[in-house]
């Protein structure tokens, strides 16, 4: 049993169950994507690609890559959000939502990947 | 540069991570806890403003409490979360910073940079192993005849001191262990501007490790190394060592010609010896009696050989036998700074003196305890640091061997004007006066200070007019070319030593010797001579002038008018002609 292992497996899974969270619904309702999941979706992110850092191997380099992907989609979709709700506009209307979601749709195929990537890993190394 | 980047990323794992987690919980709170605004409606923070506040708050900014003035609930969870924000913020910068000054970091960094450096090094360069005396003598010759140089050294203080030096040209230096391939290939050894490499460190084996280095990782490449034994010399040459320099071999040479040939050793020294220095005076070592030799070190044993070699008989004081090996018999048990162990060892009857410890302080008091007991005696007196150059000089040696200074001029010469070298070889095999003729014309050239010594090639490039004029089928004579563009009838100050045709050696060429292209010359002479025998040289009108004393027309225009005019002028002479 190795803690690192454990720590990292549990970030990286629950970075993508939480996007896919955020995700699922009409992509253009705003009530069905609650703003907390996607505050959570972007920490646990965070979270994630730090842990990936200073990993030298093929695999690591991948994973990292993945991860900057998901963040860098999901920081666009929070500044769009901030604008929409604070930046004097009509609040999250159905395009805009529909936009936030999308995006953050980017963010949950780049997490899978990373997820298959842990997985051919884990699989990989068996002992 | 992935080597940094991953370094960076990792040790900022911890310092982020704590950030990330502070910013969270600090935010999450901030947005639950209701406030009131001055209407008493309860309002709730939004994660956007939650994070700005947060941020300027961490960061010790603190604009203020927006969008009203908080409720005690929401205060108190800023307090808390204040003291948590701050306290992550300054250990991520902290991290950051003692990142930055990491022993390792800075030193991967410059490595990084100093081989980024050397491989867009477009002009040939040496690489010089080893940044000691010799190490700093001969890169500042190097770099005043605008050679360009990289030093190495595994001494970081050493590698510092070149930015304080006032040198000439940059010399990028990397403070690293030489021995290791490695570094030799960072500082640039594989790389094709390399001209050569100079292995001047300290210790034989480094110096062996790095020129087995070079020559396997650059074969062509010009190997110039220094050693202090036989055993370490034939070594190096066994591989194919370009040039091995023995300091000591090489100073009792210098002591063997200076007995048999007193001009040739002056001819040398004179032309061997580094730009704006004094001429030597010349010295006459006595060939017959006892010599007296302080000290059996490397030094010693190599001036003991040659005195016995040529006949004279060998005194040696010796404090620690148990350390150099046993003198010959016939030694005194001492240092030689106190007149009784000199006396013991018959200075009285001696006529000469060699002060060679490897300590200068007991060199300088050997010499003038010497003079005070036999005031005629020959003294050579070994200097081991330059620092001591002022007394070295105010105690008046006759002869002053200074290791370092030997091998720097040596290889300065055979990285400069290699052809110096072949001169050398061939002057030794003429005779005395053939030496004194040339010291003789040599004094006359120069005032008081060593002469420029410089090769010329003869080719399109550096000598254009002179290969202009023999393809038109002029002949071009050595004296025509050293004659003063200014005013033909004065000759320039400068001899050719030396003419390199192909294989063939002409040495002092006569005057009438023809120049042809592709041939290299190698020429002395006072200070500001070059530029105007560059001149002609290189210029065509010039070279017209020094043959035929004509003043050729430079233009075309110029030359179309002239041709008319004369034309004009002719039937102006016819009549004067017919008048008469």
């Amino acid at each position: 049993m190795n803690p690192e292992k454990v720590v990292f497996g549990f970030f990286i899974v629950l970075a993508l169950t939480l996007n896919f969270g955020f995700f699922v619904g009409d992509i253009d309702n705003p009530d069905h994507h609650h703003v907390y999941e996607l505050f959570a979706v972007v920490v646990v992110n965070l979270i994630a690609t730090v842990l990936k850092f200073g990993d030298r191997s093929q695999m690591g380099a991948v994973l990292l890559a993945t991860s900057l992907v998901a963040i860098l989609q999901l920081l666009a979709a929070s500044i769009l959000w901030a604008m929409a709700v604070h930046g004097g506009g009509d609040g999250l209307t159905p395009t805009v939502t529909a936009s936030i979601v999308s995006l953050s749709g980017g963010a949950l195929l780049a997490n899978v990947i990373s997820v298959v990537l842990l997985i051919i890993e884990t699989v990989m190394l068996r002992r | 540069m992935d080597n940094i980047v991953f370094l960076f990323l990792r040790r900022m794992r911890q310092p982020l991570l704590t950030l990330i987690s502070v910013y969270t919980v600090a935010i999450l709170g901030l947005t639950l806890i209701p406030g009131e605004d001055p209407q008493g409606n309860t309002w709730y923070m939004s994660i956007f403003h939650a994070f700005y506040f947060v941020s300027f708050m961490s960061t010790t900014i603190g604009f203020g409490e927006i969008p009203y003035a908080f409720t005690d609930a929401q205060r108190l969870w800023v307090t808390l979360s204040l003291y948590a924000g701050v306290v992550a913020w300054i250990y991520a910068l902290g991290t950051i910073l003692s990142l930055v000054q990491d022993k390792t970091f800075q030193r991967a960094l410059a490595e990084r940079s100093f081989a980024r450096r050397i491989s867009h090094m477009r002009e040939p360069f040496y690489l010089i192993c080893g940044y000691g005396e010799t190490g700093q003598t001969l890169v500042r010759a190097l770099t005043d005849r605008g050679q360009h140089a990289v030093v190495i050294d595994s001494n970081e203080q050493r590698t510092s001191l070149i930015q304080l030096q006032n040198l000439r040209d940059y010399v990028p230096a990397l403070s690293a262990d030489a021995r290791k391939p490695l570094h030799l290939q960072e500082a640039g050894l594989p790389h094709p501007a390399c001209a050569g490499v100079v292995a001047v460190t300290d210790d034989n084996e480094t110096n062996l490790k790095i020129a087995i280095t070079s020559k396997l990782l650059h074969p062509e490449i010009k190997v110039i190394c220094r050693a202090d034994s036989r055993d370490i010399e034939a070594n190096l040459a066994s591989f194919g060592t370009d040039h091995i320099v023995d300091p000591f071999d090489t100073f009792s040479m210098y002591l063997g010609t200076a007995f048999h040939t007193p001009c040739l050793y002056l001819l040398q020294r004179w032309l061997g010896g580094e730009q704006n220095t004094r001429l030597e005076e010349p010295v006459y070592p006595p060939d017959e009696g006892l010599w007296v030799v302080c000290g059996y070190g490397r030094f010693g044993k190599a001036m003991t050989a040659r005195l016995v070699k040529e006949g004279l008989q060998v005194v040696v004081i010796e404090a620690r036998p148990d350390v150099t090996g046993a003198p010959p018999e016939g030694w005194v048990h001492g240092v030689g700074t106190e007149a009784d162990t000199l006396m013991e060892a018959g200075l009285d009857r001696a006529v000469g003196l060699v002060a060679g410890t490897d300590d200068d302080t007991d060199n300088l008091s050997i010499a003038m305890t010497a003079r005070d007991i036999a005031p005629q005696v020959f003294v050579v007196v070994r200097q081991n640091n330059s620092e001591n150059q002022a007394i070295i000089d105010a105690v008046q040696a006759d002869m002053v061997m200074h290791p370092s200074a030997i091998i720097a001029d040596r290889i300065r010469v055979l990285l400069g004007t290699p052809m110096l070298h072949q001169f050398s070889f061939l002057a030794m095999h003429q005779d005395d006066s053939w030496a004194c003729e040339l010291v003789s014309r040599i004094s006359a050239l120069v005032n008081n200070n060593v002469p420029a010594i410089e090769e010329l090639l003869i080719d399109k490039e550096a000598a254009g007019a002179v290969c202009q004029a023999e393809v038109s089928g002029q002949e071009v004579k050595i004296g025509e070319v050293l004659r003063d563009p200014w005013l033909r009838d004065r000759t320039l100050p400068a001899i050719v030593l030396l003419v390199q045709r192909g294989e063939e050696y002409l040495l002092l060429p006569e005057e009438e010797t023809l120049l042809h292209t592709g041939d290299r010359l190698l020429v002395v002479g006072a200070k500001g001579v070059f530029s105007r025998l560059q001149w002609n040289l290189c210029h065509g009108p010039a070279l017209q002038y020094v043959k035929t004393g004509k003043v050729q027309s430079q233009g075309w225009m110029w030359s179309k008018l002239a041709k008319t005019s004369t034309r004009e002028n002719e039937p102006e002479t016819f009549l004067v002609d017919d008048k008469e």
